[in-house]
Protein backbone atom coordinates (compact mmCIF):
# COMPACT_ATOMS: atom_id res chain seq x y z
CA UNK A 1 0.00 0.00 0.00
CA UNK A 2 2.68 2.46 0.99
CA UNK A 3 4.87 1.41 -1.92
CA UNK A 4 2.19 2.33 -4.46
CA UNK A 5 1.90 5.86 -3.14
CA UNK A 6 5.66 6.39 -2.84
CA UNK A 7 6.64 5.24 -6.33
CA UNK A 8 5.27 8.28 -8.21
CA UNK A 9 7.09 10.57 -5.78
CA UNK A 10 10.36 8.70 -6.31
CA UNK A 11 9.94 9.05 -10.05
CA UNK A 12 9.33 12.76 -9.67
CA UNK A 13 12.36 13.23 -7.43
CA UNK A 14 14.47 11.14 -9.79
CA UNK A 15 13.85 13.68 -12.53
CA UNK A 16 15.17 16.35 -10.22
CA UNK A 17 18.21 14.33 -9.26
CA UNK A 18 19.10 13.51 -12.86
CA UNK A 19 18.76 17.03 -14.20
CA UNK A 20 21.82 18.42 -12.35
CA UNK A 21 23.90 16.45 -14.82
CA UNK A 22 23.08 19.13 -17.33
CA UNK A 23 24.14 21.76 -14.81
CA UNK A 24 27.48 20.01 -14.40
CA UNK A 25 28.02 20.13 -18.16
CA UNK A 26 27.43 23.86 -18.18
CA UNK A 27 29.60 24.64 -15.21
CA UNK A 28 32.56 22.92 -16.85
CA UNK A 29 32.63 25.57 -19.57
CA UNK A 30 31.48 28.68 -17.76
CA UNK A 31 30.31 29.54 -14.32
CA UNK A 32 28.49 32.67 -15.44
CA UNK A 33 25.19 32.89 -17.29
CA UNK A 34 25.13 31.86 -20.94
CA UNK A 35 26.08 34.91 -23.01
CA UNK A 36 23.25 34.55 -25.57
CA UNK A 37 20.43 34.59 -23.03
CA UNK A 38 19.41 37.66 -21.10
CA UNK A 39 19.92 37.86 -17.40
CA UNK A 40 16.88 36.78 -15.42
CA UNK A 41 14.93 39.81 -14.23
CA UNK A 42 12.80 38.77 -11.25
CA UNK A 43 10.88 42.06 -11.05
CA UNK A 44 9.86 41.93 -14.70
CA UNK A 45 9.06 38.19 -14.45
CA UNK A 46 6.75 38.73 -11.50
CA UNK A 47 5.02 41.79 -12.97
CA UNK A 48 4.42 39.97 -16.25
CA UNK A 49 2.72 37.11 -14.44
CA UNK A 50 0.41 39.14 -12.22
CA UNK A 51 -0.51 41.72 -14.84
CA UNK A 52 -2.89 41.77 -17.75
CA UNK A 53 -1.72 41.14 -21.31
CA UNK A 54 -2.94 41.21 -24.89
CA UNK A 55 -1.96 37.60 -25.48
CA UNK A 56 -2.06 34.55 -23.23
CA UNK A 57 1.56 33.45 -22.93
CA UNK A 58 1.89 29.75 -22.22
CA UNK A 59 5.57 28.95 -22.45
CA UNK A 60 8.88 30.08 -23.94
CA UNK A 61 11.64 27.61 -24.64
CA UNK A 62 14.82 29.34 -25.89
CA UNK A 63 13.49 30.75 -29.16
CA UNK A 64 10.15 28.99 -29.24
CA UNK A 65 7.21 31.02 -27.92
CA UNK A 66 3.84 29.41 -27.37
CA UNK A 67 1.08 31.87 -26.65
CA UNK A 68 -2.59 32.25 -27.47
CA UNK A 69 -3.30 35.50 -29.33
CA UNK A 70 -6.39 37.35 -28.19
CA UNK A 71 -8.69 39.72 -30.07
CA UNK A 72 -7.94 43.42 -29.86
CA UNK A 73 -11.10 45.51 -30.08
CA UNK A 74 -10.63 49.23 -30.08
CA UNK A 75 -12.27 52.46 -31.13
CA UNK A 76 -10.04 55.28 -32.25
CA UNK A 77 -11.26 58.85 -32.65
CA UNK A 78 -9.15 59.16 -35.80
CA UNK A 79 -9.65 55.89 -37.62
CA UNK A 80 -12.79 54.32 -36.20
CA UNK A 81 -13.53 50.85 -34.98
CA UNK A 82 -10.90 48.10 -35.31
CA UNK A 83 -10.95 44.41 -34.50
CA UNK A 84 -7.87 42.27 -35.05
CA UNK A 85 -5.88 39.53 -33.38
CA UNK A 86 -3.02 40.55 -31.13
CA UNK A 87 -0.68 38.25 -33.05
CA UNK A 88 -0.22 41.20 -35.42
CA UNK A 89 1.81 42.82 -32.65
CA UNK A 90 4.29 39.93 -32.71
CA UNK A 91 4.68 39.87 -28.92
CA UNK A 92 4.84 43.63 -28.68
CA UNK A 93 7.53 44.21 -31.30
CA UNK A 94 5.57 45.28 -34.38
CA UNK A 95 2.95 47.90 -35.00
CA UNK A 96 -0.23 47.46 -36.98
CA UNK A 97 -2.15 50.28 -38.67
CA UNK A 98 -0.59 52.78 -36.32
CA UNK A 99 -1.41 50.84 -33.16
CA UNK A 100 1.28 49.34 -31.01
CA UNK A 101 1.98 48.26 -27.45
CA UNK A 102 3.95 51.05 -25.90
CA UNK A 103 7.23 50.37 -24.13
CA UNK A 104 7.75 53.92 -22.92
CA UNK A 105 6.83 55.59 -19.73
CA UNK A 106 3.34 57.05 -19.58
CA UNK A 107 1.55 54.13 -21.24
CA UNK A 108 3.95 51.27 -20.67
CA UNK A 109 2.45 47.94 -21.64
CA UNK A 110 -0.75 49.50 -22.95
CA UNK A 111 -2.15 49.86 -26.42
CA UNK A 112 -1.51 53.26 -27.99
CA UNK A 113 -2.04 54.82 -31.35
CA UNK A 114 0.75 56.71 -33.08
CA UNK A 115 -0.67 59.37 -35.39
CA UNK A 116 0.97 60.57 -38.59
CA UNK A 117 2.67 63.47 -36.88
CA UNK A 118 4.10 61.26 -34.14
CA UNK A 119 1.82 62.12 -31.25
CA UNK A 120 0.83 59.22 -29.08
CA UNK A 121 -2.82 58.91 -28.03
CA UNK A 122 -4.74 56.20 -26.24
CA UNK A 123 -7.75 54.83 -28.13
CA UNK A 124 -10.83 53.44 -26.39
CA UNK A 125 -9.63 49.95 -25.62
CA UNK A 126 -12.29 47.24 -25.37
CA UNK A 127 -9.99 44.31 -26.11
CA UNK A 128 -10.52 40.80 -24.90
CA UNK A 129 -7.38 40.67 -22.80
CA UNK A 130 -6.13 37.79 -20.67
CA UNK A 131 -8.14 38.83 -17.62
CA UNK A 132 -11.32 39.37 -19.66
CA UNK A 133 -10.99 35.93 -21.20
CA UNK A 134 -10.32 34.45 -17.75
CA UNK A 135 -13.50 36.05 -16.42
CA UNK A 136 -15.43 34.54 -19.33
CA UNK A 137 -13.91 31.13 -18.63
CA UNK A 138 -14.78 31.30 -14.94
CA UNK A 139 -18.31 32.50 -15.74
CA UNK A 140 -18.83 29.61 -18.15
CA UNK A 141 -17.49 27.17 -15.56
CA UNK A 142 -19.74 28.54 -12.82
CA UNK A 143 -22.82 28.59 -15.06
CA UNK A 144 -22.17 25.03 -16.16
CA UNK A 145 -21.75 23.79 -12.59
CA UNK A 146 -24.70 25.59 -11.12
CA UNK A 147 -27.16 24.97 -13.92
CA UNK A 148 -26.32 21.28 -13.65
CA UNK A 149 -26.93 21.39 -9.89
CA UNK A 150 -30.20 23.28 -10.34
CA UNK A 151 -31.43 20.75 -12.89
CA UNK A 152 -30.47 17.95 -10.51
CA UNK A 153 -32.58 19.60 -7.83
CA UNK A 154 -35.57 19.68 -10.16
CA UNK A 155 -35.14 16.07 -11.11
CA UNK A 156 -34.76 14.76 -7.56
CA UNK A 157 -37.38 16.95 -5.95
CA UNK A 158 -38.15 15.81 -2.46
CA UNK A 159 -35.27 13.34 -2.28
CA UNK A 160 -32.01 13.64 -0.40
CA UNK A 161 -29.14 15.43 -2.19
CA UNK A 162 -26.29 13.35 -3.57
CA UNK A 163 -22.87 13.92 -5.09
CA UNK A 164 -21.78 17.38 -6.17
CA UNK A 165 -25.22 18.75 -5.29
CA UNK A 166 -24.51 17.72 -1.71
CA UNK A 167 -21.33 19.77 -1.51
CA UNK A 168 -22.89 22.84 -3.11
CA UNK A 169 -25.89 22.59 -0.80
CA UNK A 170 -23.59 22.60 2.22
CA UNK A 171 -21.91 25.79 1.06
CA UNK A 172 -25.18 27.49 0.11
CA UNK A 173 -26.68 26.64 3.50
CA UNK A 174 -23.52 27.93 5.17
CA UNK A 175 -23.89 31.28 3.38
CA UNK A 176 -27.58 31.42 4.21
CA UNK A 177 -27.42 30.39 7.87
CA UNK A 178 -24.05 31.72 8.99
CA UNK A 179 -23.57 34.77 6.80
CA UNK A 180 -26.88 36.16 5.52
CA UNK A 181 -29.34 35.39 8.29
CA UNK A 182 -27.28 36.65 11.26
CA UNK A 183 -26.12 39.77 9.39
CA UNK A 184 -29.27 40.84 7.59
CA UNK A 185 -32.04 39.47 9.75
CA UNK A 186 -34.95 37.17 9.04
CA UNK A 187 -37.19 39.63 7.21
CA UNK A 188 -34.89 40.78 4.42
CA UNK A 189 -32.16 38.19 3.95
CA UNK A 190 -33.81 36.37 1.06
CA UNK A 191 -33.64 39.42 -1.20
CA UNK A 192 -29.86 39.47 -1.00
CA UNK A 193 -29.16 35.74 -1.17
CA UNK A 194 -28.71 35.56 -4.98
CA UNK A 195 -26.15 38.38 -4.97
CA UNK A 196 -24.28 37.03 -1.94
CA UNK A 197 -24.08 33.55 -3.40
CA UNK A 198 -22.93 34.85 -6.78
CA UNK A 199 -20.32 37.03 -5.10
CA UNK A 200 -18.97 34.21 -2.97
CA UNK A 201 -18.69 31.66 -5.74
CA UNK A 202 -17.33 34.12 -8.28
CA UNK A 203 -14.58 35.31 -5.95
CA UNK A 204 -13.79 31.78 -4.80
CA UNK A 205 -13.68 30.35 -8.31
CA UNK A 206 -11.44 33.14 -9.61
CA UNK A 207 -9.14 32.99 -6.57
CA UNK A 208 -8.67 29.25 -7.00
CA UNK A 209 -8.31 29.45 -10.77
CA UNK A 210 -5.52 31.98 -10.36
CA UNK A 211 -3.51 29.36 -8.49
CA UNK A 212 -3.53 26.73 -11.24
CA UNK A 213 -0.69 27.51 -13.64
CA UNK A 214 -1.96 25.50 -16.64
CA UNK A 215 -3.50 27.15 -19.69
CA UNK A 216 -7.13 28.11 -19.32
CA UNK A 217 -6.56 28.90 -15.64
CA UNK A 218 -3.74 30.85 -14.10
CA UNK A 219 -4.79 34.43 -14.88
CA UNK A 220 -4.70 36.82 -11.97
CA UNK A 221 -8.33 37.98 -12.13
CA UNK A 222 -9.15 38.88 -8.53
CA UNK A 223 -5.73 40.46 -8.27
CA UNK A 224 -6.81 43.02 -10.83
CA UNK A 225 -7.99 46.10 -9.02
CA UNK A 226 -10.56 46.86 -11.71
CA UNK A 227 -12.33 43.53 -11.10
CA UNK A 228 -12.39 43.90 -7.31
CA UNK A 229 -13.39 47.53 -7.78
CA UNK A 230 -16.45 46.52 -9.77
CA UNK A 231 -17.44 43.90 -7.17
CA UNK A 232 -17.14 46.50 -4.42
CA UNK A 233 -19.11 48.93 -6.60
CA UNK A 234 -21.95 46.41 -6.89
CA UNK A 235 -21.99 46.04 -3.12
CA UNK A 236 -22.12 49.82 -2.78
CA UNK A 237 -24.96 50.06 -5.30
CA UNK A 238 -27.05 47.42 -3.57
CA UNK A 239 -26.43 49.08 -0.21
CA UNK A 240 -27.56 52.44 -1.53
CA UNK A 241 -30.55 51.04 -3.41
CA UNK A 242 -31.82 49.08 -0.42
CA UNK A 243 -31.18 51.67 2.27
CA UNK A 244 -34.29 52.46 4.25
CA UNK A 245 -35.35 55.66 5.99
CA UNK A 246 -33.40 54.93 9.17
CA UNK A 247 -30.20 54.27 7.24
CA UNK A 248 -30.29 57.61 5.46
CA UNK A 249 -31.37 59.35 8.65
CA UNK A 250 -28.28 58.04 10.38
CA UNK A 251 -26.08 59.34 7.60
CA UNK A 252 -27.54 62.78 7.00
CA UNK A 253 -29.01 63.52 10.38
CA UNK A 254 -27.05 61.37 12.80
CA UNK A 255 -28.86 61.08 16.14
CA UNK A 256 -27.03 62.31 19.20
CA UNK A 257 -24.77 64.70 17.28
CA UNK A 258 -25.00 68.46 18.12
CA UNK A 259 -26.83 70.61 15.52
CA UNK A 260 -23.91 72.94 14.88
CA UNK A 261 -21.95 70.07 13.28
CA UNK A 262 -24.69 69.69 10.69
CA UNK A 263 -26.33 73.00 9.84
CA UNK A 264 -24.03 75.80 8.60
CA UNK A 265 -21.30 73.48 7.37
CA UNK A 266 -22.54 69.86 7.10
CA UNK A 267 -19.43 68.27 8.58
CA UNK A 268 -21.16 65.26 10.07
CA UNK A 269 -23.04 64.26 6.89
CA UNK A 270 -19.83 64.58 4.85
CA UNK A 271 -17.95 62.41 7.31
CA UNK A 272 -20.74 59.85 7.29
CA UNK A 273 -20.86 59.79 3.48
CA UNK A 274 -17.10 59.34 3.35
CA UNK A 275 -17.51 56.44 5.80
CA UNK A 276 -20.15 54.92 3.53
CA UNK A 277 -17.79 55.18 0.55
CA UNK A 278 -14.66 53.92 2.25
CA UNK A 279 -16.26 50.64 3.28
CA UNK A 280 -16.51 49.24 -0.29
CA UNK A 281 -13.12 50.82 -1.07
CA UNK A 282 -11.57 48.80 1.73
CA UNK A 283 -13.30 45.66 0.40
CA UNK A 284 -11.71 46.32 -2.97
CA UNK A 285 -8.20 46.87 -1.65
CA UNK A 286 -8.36 43.95 0.79
CA UNK A 287 -9.20 41.38 -1.87
CA UNK A 288 -6.81 42.86 -4.44
CA UNK A 289 -3.87 43.11 -2.06
CA UNK A 290 -4.33 39.67 -0.48
CA UNK A 291 -4.50 37.81 -3.77
CA UNK A 292 -1.76 39.81 -5.52
CA UNK A 293 0.55 39.56 -2.53
CA UNK A 294 0.07 35.79 -2.45
CA UNK A 295 0.98 35.51 -6.12
CA UNK A 296 3.99 37.80 -5.75
CA UNK A 297 5.32 35.76 -2.84
CA UNK A 298 4.86 32.44 -4.64
CA UNK A 299 6.47 33.83 -7.82
CA UNK A 300 9.26 35.37 -5.76
CA UNK A 301 10.10 32.05 -4.13
CA UNK A 302 10.00 30.38 -7.51
CA UNK A 303 12.31 32.94 -9.12
CA UNK A 304 14.88 32.35 -6.37
CA UNK A 305 15.85 29.29 -8.38
CA UNK A 306 16.64 31.42 -11.41
CA UNK A 307 18.37 34.14 -9.42
CA UNK A 308 20.70 31.56 -7.93
CA UNK A 309 20.96 29.92 -11.35
CA UNK A 310 22.26 33.18 -12.80
CA UNK A 311 25.19 33.11 -10.44
CA UNK A 312 26.03 29.48 -11.08
CA UNK A 313 23.83 26.89 -12.82
CA UNK A 314 24.50 24.09 -10.37
CA UNK A 315 23.63 26.40 -7.46
CA UNK A 316 20.30 26.90 -9.19
CA UNK A 317 19.69 23.17 -9.21
CA UNK A 318 20.85 22.84 -5.62
CA UNK A 319 18.47 25.42 -4.25
CA UNK A 320 15.48 24.17 -6.26
CA UNK A 321 14.12 21.38 -3.98
CA UNK A 322 14.00 23.80 -1.05
CA UNK A 323 12.25 26.50 -3.04
CA UNK A 324 9.80 23.96 -4.43
CA UNK A 325 8.91 23.02 -0.86
CA UNK A 326 8.50 26.70 0.06
CA UNK A 327 6.36 27.31 -3.01
CA UNK A 328 4.12 24.36 -2.16
CA UNK A 329 3.73 25.73 1.35
CA UNK A 330 2.87 29.17 -0.01
CA UNK A 331 0.42 27.54 -2.42
CA UNK A 332 -1.38 25.82 0.44
CA UNK A 333 -1.52 29.11 2.33
CA UNK A 334 -2.89 30.81 -0.77
CA UNK A 335 -5.69 28.25 -1.05
CA UNK A 336 -6.63 29.06 2.53
CA UNK A 337 -6.47 32.78 1.75
CA UNK A 338 -8.68 32.22 -1.33
CA UNK A 339 -11.45 30.75 0.82
CA UNK A 340 -11.04 33.26 3.62
CA UNK A 341 -11.08 36.29 1.32
CA UNK A 342 -14.20 35.08 -0.51
CA UNK A 343 -15.88 34.52 2.86
CA UNK A 344 -14.82 37.90 4.29
CA UNK A 345 -15.95 39.82 1.19
CA UNK A 346 -19.35 38.11 1.31
CA UNK A 347 -19.69 38.52 5.07
CA UNK A 348 -18.88 42.23 4.98
CA UNK A 349 -21.26 42.79 2.06
CA UNK A 350 -23.98 41.02 4.06
CA UNK A 351 -23.18 43.21 7.08
CA UNK A 352 -23.50 46.36 4.99
CA UNK A 353 -26.84 45.17 3.60
CA UNK A 354 -27.94 44.42 7.14
CA UNK A 355 -27.03 47.91 8.27
CA UNK A 356 -28.90 49.38 5.30
CA UNK A 357 -32.10 47.47 5.99
CA UNK A 358 -32.00 47.54 9.79
CA UNK A 359 -35.35 48.24 11.40
CA UNK A 360 -35.73 50.90 14.02
CA UNK A 361 -36.08 49.46 17.53
CA UNK B 1 21.20 74.00 6.12
CA UNK B 2 23.68 72.05 4.02
CA UNK B 3 22.22 68.77 5.20
CA UNK B 4 18.77 69.96 4.11
CA UNK B 5 20.08 70.62 0.58
CA UNK B 6 21.69 67.21 0.54
CA UNK B 7 18.40 65.67 1.65
CA UNK B 8 16.58 67.35 -1.21
CA UNK B 9 19.08 65.93 -3.68
CA UNK B 10 18.55 62.45 -2.30
CA UNK B 11 14.79 62.72 -2.90
CA UNK B 12 14.10 59.55 -4.83
CA UNK B 13 16.31 57.41 -2.65
CA UNK B 14 14.63 58.78 0.47
CA UNK B 15 11.26 57.86 -0.99
CA UNK B 16 12.40 54.29 -1.44
CA UNK B 17 13.74 54.13 2.07
CA UNK B 18 10.47 55.55 3.38
CA UNK B 19 8.50 52.94 1.46
CA UNK B 20 10.65 50.15 2.85
CA UNK B 21 10.26 51.45 6.40
CA UNK B 22 6.52 51.82 5.94
CA UNK B 23 6.08 48.25 4.77
CA UNK B 24 8.26 46.96 7.60
CA UNK B 25 6.42 48.89 10.28
CA UNK B 26 3.02 47.81 8.98
CA UNK B 27 4.13 44.17 8.89
CA UNK B 28 5.37 44.49 12.47
CA UNK B 29 2.14 46.12 13.62
CA UNK B 30 -0.07 43.59 11.84
CA UNK B 31 1.90 40.73 13.34
CA UNK B 32 1.49 42.23 16.79
CA UNK B 33 -2.24 42.80 16.39
CA UNK B 34 -3.03 39.38 14.95
CA UNK B 35 -0.85 37.76 17.58
CA UNK B 36 -3.02 39.35 20.25
CA UNK B 37 -6.16 38.04 18.55
CA UNK B 38 -4.67 34.56 18.48
CA UNK B 39 -3.69 34.78 22.13
CA UNK B 40 -7.12 35.85 23.34
CA UNK B 41 -8.79 33.28 21.08
CA UNK B 42 -6.72 30.52 22.66
CA UNK B 43 -7.55 31.74 26.14
CA UNK B 44 -11.23 31.79 25.27
CA UNK B 45 -11.07 28.27 23.86
CA UNK B 46 -9.28 27.08 26.98
CA UNK B 47 -11.98 28.61 29.10
CA UNK B 48 -14.89 27.17 27.14
CA UNK B 49 -13.88 24.34 24.80
CA UNK B 50 -17.37 23.77 23.44
CA UNK B 51 -17.41 27.25 21.81
CA UNK B 52 -14.35 26.45 19.71
CA UNK B 53 -16.25 26.67 16.36
CA UNK B 54 -17.59 30.17 16.98
CA UNK B 55 -14.31 31.40 18.38
CA UNK B 56 -12.32 30.00 15.49
CA UNK B 57 -14.48 31.64 12.82
CA UNK B 58 -14.53 34.97 14.66
CA UNK B 59 -10.78 34.86 14.99
CA UNK B 60 -10.31 34.25 11.26
CA UNK B 61 -12.69 37.05 10.32
CA UNK B 62 -11.03 39.60 12.59
CA UNK B 63 -7.58 38.54 11.41
CA UNK B 64 -8.68 39.06 7.79
CA UNK B 65 -9.97 42.55 8.62
CA UNK B 66 -6.72 43.57 10.28
CA UNK B 67 -4.72 42.10 7.43
CA UNK B 68 -6.76 44.36 5.15
CA UNK B 69 -5.45 47.42 6.97
CA UNK B 70 -1.89 46.14 6.79
CA UNK B 71 -2.30 45.61 3.07
CA UNK B 72 -3.49 49.18 2.69
CA UNK B 73 -0.11 50.29 4.03
CA UNK B 74 1.70 47.91 1.68
CA UNK B 75 -0.26 49.23 -1.29
CA UNK B 76 0.66 52.81 -0.36
CA UNK B 77 4.33 51.81 -0.17
CA UNK B 78 4.10 50.13 -3.57
CA UNK B 79 2.51 53.26 -4.99
CA UNK B 80 5.47 55.26 -3.69
CA UNK B 81 7.84 52.94 -5.49
CA UNK B 82 6.08 52.68 -8.80
CA UNK B 83 4.39 56.03 -9.39
CA UNK B 84 6.65 58.95 -10.22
Amino acid sequence: MIKRRVVPWIGFLAIFLLLPLEGLALSENETHELPEEEDFQPGEFIMKHIGDAYEWHILTYKDFHLSVPLPVVLYSKYSGFHVFMSSRFNHGHDSYKGFLISHEEPHEGKLVEVLNDGTVVKPLDLSITKNVLAVFISVILLLWLFIAVARKYERTRGKAPTGFQNMIETVILFIRDDVARPSIGERHYERFMPYLLTLFFFILANNLMGLIPIFPFGANVTGNIAVTGILAFFTLMFTILSGNRYYWKEIFNAPGVPWWLKIPIPMMPVIEILGMLTKPLVLMVRLFANITAGHIIALGFFSLIFIFGNMNPSMGWAVSPLTVVFTIFMGALEILVAFIQAYVFTLLSALYFGMATAEHH
Amino acid sequence: MLSFILLQAAGAALAKMGAAFGAGISAFAAGLGIGRIGASAMEAIARQPEAVGDIRSSMIVVAALIEGVAFFAVVVCLLILFIK
